[in-house]
């Protein structure tokens, strides 16, 4: 099968900057992509791509099955959703009206509008001026606006900003959804916690360049990141440190109910079979690196090339 | 050509909402009418003078106001949308730069076309009701004239005001390149045409074909040219007269002075970056 994003050895340039370099993508149908970077790492501009806003400068970009720019913009725009970083709207205008101006122009029927807008919950708001709306129900009006037409892919440029936990929740389930009916999703954030359960795969960009991509069982064999491990029970002095027969487990911290500790993969069971074999130990908590660690890890990983290159 | 539509119809209803439409309309209107009434006044006298005296005022009138309106109008339509963040989404909506700007366009011309045909036609139905021994027809003619040429130079100027807003990217910049726009076409072109006529001492023959490289002078000739009261105040345009210079000509040219700026804007829109 075909897949719905295709980039090939995509190089984009701004002025003297490189914001996509040399950069291989292929999302398929159904998958849920996180786009992950620091500000400048050219997640932007890889929608702006997508999207055919820019061109590439060198290397092909294929969006369901054609150039996003050119003949089959038309066809291809009336399939796609985008949610822009900071959406902002007409002020004066309602959020009804702002919905029913954006389905017109997409020729979507006129009863989505308030369907879409009930499933965002801003049915009560509708016949407001869109002045008057916070960001959070900015952002869930940029959403409304995205679905319209219900489109095969949709992207969404930091969709979560501005919206509090709730209402963060409510829309990753959103996204759980398009993704079970089909749709193809990528979404951009440098908002990790809560992304976690609802990607399928995450592709982590550093001064345009591919850093890392999988899903996050790939993403921890590539890392090799240890595990924590908290071991709680009256594990009274310093024993703890010391004794494993494995040099690389150690015990991060030492408290009076419990004791951390960090282990490398392949060490883990291990350490489970010498904490389940104490009779101190009461409970134990395993905890495999997060998306935020596997962040941190590789973009950490990316800054030494980063400081070669200015100097 | 149905997002061309939709895009008109949000604007017009945005001038209507905002009051621009209704504006635009009572200023002319009360202007006009003022104009009409006290058109004597500067030789002592009160109240309706002629035909010919009140459409050479509001001509005059209109020259200065038309392309101020028209510029205020439309000078934010791309940048505007471009700063507030929503001219993002547009363009990814299945519609083209084209249609976008077109659409615009349409509802721009649509605004200050209803405006000037109200503005105006209200202060032509006062000089009928109110004034003695008018000859309707030709009060008709003349206001009929008037408003036509009105509304195609506000078009020209919603074009240029469309060509500067492509070109820029804040919204301040688009504002002071519009009053520039305007200062050049509507005051310092007569200065410098005047200066010309006046240098010139042998063969200026090609001298009044300068006119029509600006819509304002083609716009006054149209309304003026036909009047004999009209040469003591029609300025550098008196220079131009007969043949070329009737409204058949004219308005032609008039359309063209909409179509290069706006042709131009939709290529210029069409190959910048988003």
């Amino acid at each position: 099968m075909t897949p719905v994003i295709d980039f090939q050895r995509v190089t984009k340039h701004h002025g003297d900057l490189t914001r996509i370099d040399a950069l291989d993508l292929s999302v398929s149908q159904g998958e849920v992509l996180a786009l992950l970077g620091h500000n400048g790492a050219g997640k932007t501009t890889t929608m702006h791509l997508i999207l055919g806003l820019i061109a590439p400068d060198r290397g092909s970009v294929s969006v369901l099955g054609g150039a996003p720019a050119g003949p089959h913009a038309e066809t291809l725009r009336r399939r796609l959703g985008y949610l822009p970083e900071n959406v902002s709207f007409y002020d004066q205008l309602s959020g009804r009206e702002v919905l029913a101006y954006f389905a017109r122009l997409k020729r979507v029927a006129r009863a989505q509008v308030d369907e879409l807008l009930e499933r965002v919950g801003l049915s009560s708001a509708a016949d407001r001026r869109v002045k008057t709306y916070s960001k959070g129900m900015r952002q869930r009006l940029g959403l409304a606006q995205a679905l319209l037409g219900e489109p095969q892919l949709l992207l969404l440029d930091e969709p979560t900003t501005g919206l509090d936990p709730a209402a963060t929740r409510d829309f990753y389930e959103t996204v759980r959804d398009l993704r079970d009916r089909g749709c193809t999703v990528l979404l951009s954030s440098h908002v990790l916690p809560g992304v976690e359960p609802y990607i399928d795969r995450a592709l982590i960009l550093g001064g345009g360049r591919r850093l890392a991509m999988g899903n996050m069982a790939e993403l921890r064999a590539e890392a090799q990141l240890p595990l924590i491990i908290h071991a709680r029970g009256s594990l009274e002095g310093d024993a703890w440190r010391h004794g494993w027969d494995d040099p690389r487990i150690q015990a991060v911290d030492h408290k009076k109910h419990g004791v951390t500790f960090s282990v490398p993969v392949d060490a883990k069971l291990a350490a489970l079979r010498h904490l389940t074999a104490d009779p101190r130990v009461e409970d134990i908590e395993l905890l495999p690196p997060t998306l935020e660690h596997l962040y941190t890890h590789f973009s950490a990983r990316r800054a030494p090339e980063e400081l070669g290159v200015i100097s | 050509m149905k997002a061309i539509l939709t895009i008109a119809g949000k604007e017009f209803r945005d001038g209507l909402r905002n009051r621009w439409v209704l504006a635009i309309a009572l200023v002319l209107a009360a202007l006009a009418v003022g104009i009409a009434w006290f058109g004597a006044a500067a030789s002592g006298g009160l109240g309706f003078t002629s035909l010919a005296t009140t459409l050479t005022s509001l001509s005059t009138l209109a020259v200065f106001l038309i392309p101020l309106i028209a510029l205020l109008l439309a000078y934010d339509a791309v940048v505007g949308e471009q700063e507030a963040g929503t001219l993002l989404l547009l363009l990814t909506y299945p519609l083209s730069r084209t249609s976008l700007l077109l659409g615009k366009f349409l509802g721009h011309g649509l605004i200050l076309g209803v405006a000037t045909v109200l503005g105006f036609g209200i202060a032509g139905v006062v000089v009928a009701l109110g004034a003695e021994g008018v000859d309707i027809a030709e009060l008709a003619g003349g206001m009929g004239l008037l408003i036509l040429s009105s509304v195609l130079l506000g078009w020209v100027f919603i074009a240029f005001a469309y060509l500067i807003s492509v070109s820029v990217t804040e919204k301040a910049r688009a504002a002071g390149l519009a009053l520039v726009v305007w200062f050049l076409f509507v005051l310092v072109f007569d200065l410098g045409l005047l200066a010309l006529l006046v240098s010139v001492k042998q063969g200026g023959d090609w001298l009044p074909w300068l006119l029509l490289l600006n819509p304002t002078e083609c716009f006054r000739l149209i309304n003026l040219a036909g009047f004999e009261a009209a040469r003591s105040v029609s300025g550098v345009t008196s220079i131009a007269q007969g043949g070329a210079f009737r409204p058949a000509v004219l308005i032609p040219i008039l359309f063209a002075w909409i179509l290069v700026p706006l042709g131009l804007a939709i290529l210029r829109f069409r190959h910048r970056p988003a």
